[in-house]
């Protein structure tokens, strides 16, 4: 009736975990409670669950991000106390309950913390700069988010109802076969990918085709703001990529379910196969995260110098080579498997390459700076401080492509260093200076610069104090992933990061103040204009929060920074003073399909994890007639008559004139 | 217009060759829909690349088992291939009934498309069957592993291609030639034409080759 699942899944003779998800549930219950108790559901449920809206798609997938990126640190902050303590002694994680929290806190990093963050700051402003009304296909956009949100929910459950991964993040095989890992821990993590995989997909077709169908009249591809080219570039290698992760995880849940041989030891399963298909997704998906985060550099430092993006063109050229070099070097990851020295060489020479456009990248952003009118505000911070770390990170990267390095370095706590020092110094800035930069246009108030400022210092420094150890560590020979060690050269880095773990998580606290304290200062912090910034892009040019249908006329663009120009322009013009000729608009209407496939696919993937097969019968139809529904509906679209946009228009027209008489001055 | 500035010109004639082109504005829905469902076939077929890179990787591991040349029908493949290549023509005479809103051509022209779909997966599946009664299931090597993944994952398209062949009869029997359930079918057609490349490469690859072997 229940498949493999019973009571001994509940972990009762082991205190962390259980208490953390009774933790969880707790929060979670009395959130609900509240929501429910205050009257605000049907708000949810009509305002944001069922939303089509792309800006509330957008801070839900970063909202989702958020929670889990709390749920990611926690693992973090767990493993760095394990290895401080754990010379000598077994420490207080048991190697079963370390090895589940090392593979959990990659899945939950890579997968449901940096992808949503930077999924939702795309969906949030990609439309807004193309100067659009919505996505190509919102309704999608909906399913697309909820189906990463049932991925975050499978893994959390295996908190407390069964066991989670203990091969790592990737699941190597023959360690992920079933042979050596027959619990329920490889299924959970190859099921919510495979659930969480389709939202990406979806997400990925849904950015490609708003940006190459969907701009407004006069955008150009070589108008389009740099985060837009960034976007197009990193969609499109999560259509060419993620397929290739879909199908090698398919391949796996075969030999798992079925006794397939792709990877099994016997009957010729070839586990460098393994290797190499997880990796022809796997570094892109390096690119895919870091990309994005590169175009808001470039708005944001654009922004904050008060000038045009330096070399453009260059940057443009830039982000598409390494759209292309990524998927030509995915073997750097696995140098010492045997590939043979020429193979190595190729791939450590490619490897290298892919240095230059970002080097070129790096440099367009320095001399947008230099000359530049320089405004240190917190987005600007968390641009300045990627730029170092990221050079740092760059380097040792650099060092890894050099395959005799490779074999000294491999699986060490200086690889452990090197990535950490790309993906937070890159990919967490990039997001974090998306969120301070565009959070005012979200929710129409700008976030307290002060505890902005501290949460950024702290964050930086502790970065620095946690992972500069850890290349020591690594060089002193110490691999990845240890349990416990006895060596005791290594013990006062471990100590050492451990303190570093501490001033990250200072930040990290410092950011939920902020957020806090700027809720509460909302009215202080207000912005009417839709312009704190003095901004560059479209985004800009409607009010903070957009109205639904984002602008009241589609913008006519004529040349790059389409904003800014019609600022500068209107100032010596006066156009903004003309009678705007109003019409009726078209939106999509909201639609619960994506909520409700999600719960559908949360009861597949339970079934499938736990073996409950009619359960996994039922979830499959249930997803496949709520398609048929929609599908059935007749009307889905609603008219926002003409008069209704001008009162909506009027408001944020008045408060810009003010603004745009003093464009380019300040 | 309030939102309109003309500085700038010269950016949209970068290399001054006198003609400016300017971009019309967002693309209509019957494009947009069509083009994102290009991406998802591009997508598709990367992973149908995967399951092929698995097959030729694998294709000589048989574990003591049985060989391509041992098992492969060419007869049933051949009869497999007619009637998917003549679904494709059917599945296009659909398209054009649906384009010039004839009802029972486009009828009949599905149901065509629809029986020999399922001829094909009718013959499909036996020879799975009968490949795993004779013992050489998937798990027998990992040759057949690739094998049965290759095909049946061909197969499983197949299947859905059937499935939403006929919500898309039900729906213009519901609700006629309506312009949202043009796109889909436009969709459909897309989608039907590509299992037919791909058939095509599974043919070529697995049991030309294969018998060959």
């Amino acid at each position: 009736m229940l498949g493999k699942l019973d009571w001994s899944a509940i972990p009762f003779d082991q205190p962390i975990p259980l208490a953390a998800g009774a933790v969880v549930l707790v929060a979670i219950l009395a959130v609900l409670a509240w929501v429910v108790a205050k009257g605000h559901l049907p708000y949810l449920w009509h305002e944001w669950i069922t939303s089509v809206d792309h800006k509330r798609i957008g801070v839900m997938y970063i909202l989702l991000a958020s929670v889990m990126l709390l749920r990611g640190g926690s693992d973090a902050i767990m493993m760095r106390i394990q290895q401080a303590v754990a010379y000598q002694s077994q420490g207080y994680l048991p190697p079963e309950h370390y090895n589940q929290i090392f593979s959990a806190h990659g899945t939950i990093m890579i997968f449901f913390v940096a992808m949503p963050f930077v999924i939702g700051l795309m969906n949030l402003v990609v439309p807004l700069q193309l100067g659009v009304r919505d996505v190509a296909f919102p309704t999608l956009n909906s399913v697309g988010f909820w189906m990463t949100a049932t991925g975050a929910l499978l893994v959390n459950i295996s908190l407390v109802v069964g066991e989670f991964a203990r091969t790592g993040w990737l699941a190597f095989p023959p360690l992920s076969e079933l042979s050596y890992s027959p619990g329920v821990g490889v299924d959970y993590y190859a099921w919510s990918l495979q659930i969480s995989g389709v939202g990406t997909l979806v997400a990925g077709i849904n950015l490609v085709t708003t940006v190459l169908k969907l701009r407004t009249k006069g955008m150009n591809y070589l108008r389009m703001p740099m985060f837009c080219w960034t976007t197009l570039a990193s969609n499109l290698l999560i259509v060419a990529a993620f397929p290739i992760l879909t199908a090698t995880l398919a391949m796996l849940l075969l030999d798992r379910y079925l006794g397939f041989h792709f990877f099994t030891n016997e009957a010729g399963g070839n586990v460098m196969m393994f290797m190499n298909l997880i990796w022809a997704w796997g570094h892109p998906e390096v690119y895919i995260l870091v990309l994005p985060a590169f175009g808001i550099f470039s708005e944001v430092v654009s922004t904050f110098s008060g000038k045009a993006l330096f070399g453009y063109r260059s940057m443009v050229l830039a982000t598409m080579a390494i759209c292309v070099i990524s998927f030509m070097v995915w073997l750097h990851h696995f140098f010492t498997m045997g590939a043979g020295p020429d193979v190595n060489a190729i791939f450590g020479i490619a490897s290298m390459i892919i240095a230059v456009p970002t080097g070129v990248k790096i440099y367009n952003w320095l001399f947008t700076m230099y000359g530049g009118r320089i405004r240190f505000a917190t987005p600007m911070l968390w641009a300045v401080g990627f730029m170092v770390t990221f050079i740092v990170g760059g380097l040792t990267g650099v060092l890894l492509a050099v395959p005799p390095a490779d074999f000294m370095l491999h699986n060490s706590m200086f690889l452990v260093a090197h990535f950490h020092n790309v993906i937070i110094g890159g990919v967490l800035f990039g997001a974090f200076a998306g969120f301070e930069y565009w959070f005012p246009k979200a929710f129409g108030f700008r976030l307290d610069e002060r505890w902005g400022r501290a949460a950024f210092w702290f964050t930086f420094l502790g970065f620095y104090v946690t992972f500069m150890p850890l290349y020591i560590a690594g060089m002193l020979g110490m691999t990845r992933r240890m349990q416990h060690y006895d060596v005791a050269a290594w013990r006062p880095w471990m100590i050492v990061a451990a303190v570093g773990m501490a001033v990250l998580t200072i930040g990290v606290i410092g950011q939920i103040v902020q957020l806090v304290v700027s809720i509460r200062n909302r009215e202080a912090l207000r912005d009417r204009t839709g312009d704190p910034w003095d901004g560059r892009s479209l985004e800009w040019a409607t009010s903070s929060p957009p109205p639904v249908f984002n602008f009241a006329f589609n913008p006519d663009v004529r040349g790059e920074d389409a904003y800014w120009d019609m600022k500068v322009h209107a100032r010596q013009q006066s156009l903004e003073h003309d009678r705007p000729d109003y019409q009726d608009i078209e939106m999509p209407r909201n639609s619960p399909t994506g909520f409700v496939c999600a719960f559908f696919a949360t009861i597949m993937g339970f079934a499938l994890i736990w073996h409950i097969w009619w359960m996994v019968v039922l979830g499959g139809l249930g997803a496949w007639a709520t398609f048929v529904v929609f599908a059935w509906r007749d009307h889905d679209e609603y008219v926002i008559p003409a008069e209704d946009v001008a009162a909506i228009d009027r408001i944020n027209r008045e408060e810009r004139r003010g603004l745009v008489s003093m464009a380019g001055t300040v | 217009m309030a939102m309109t500035a003309t500085a700038g010109h010269a950016h949209a004639d970068p290399h001054h060759i006198g003609v400016v082109i300017e971009h019309p504005g967002p693309a209509p829905k019957r494009i947009v829909t069509a083009y994102g469902f290009w991406i998802f076939l591009l997508s598709d077929i990367v992973m149908f690349s995967c399951f092929f890179a698995a097959y030729a990787v694998l294709s000589g591991q048989t574990a003591d088992g049985p060989k391509g040349s041992e098992i492969f029908e060419q007869r049933n493949v051949a009869i497999e291939t007619v009637c998917l290549l003549l679904s494709s023509f059917t599945c296009g005479m659909a398209s054009i009934a649906a384009d010039v809103r004839n009802r029972f051509w486009f009828y009949l022209a599905m149901a065509v498309t629809c029986v020999l779909g399922l001829i094909f997966l009718v013959i499909e599946f036996r020879e799975f069957a009968d490949l795993v009664a004779r013992g050489y299931g998937p798990s027998r090597s990992a040759f057949l592993s690739a094998f049965f993944s290759l095909v049946g994952c061909h197969g499983l398209h197949v299947s859905a291609g059937v499935l939403w062949l006929l919500t898309m009869m039900a729906q213009v029997f519901a609700k006629g030639f309506r312009a949202d359930i043009l796109r889909r079918m436009t969709c459909f057609a897309l989608f039907w034409h590509a299992l037919d490349i791909i058939w095509v490469a599974v043919f070529s690859v697995v049991y030309l080759l294969g018998s060959g072997a």
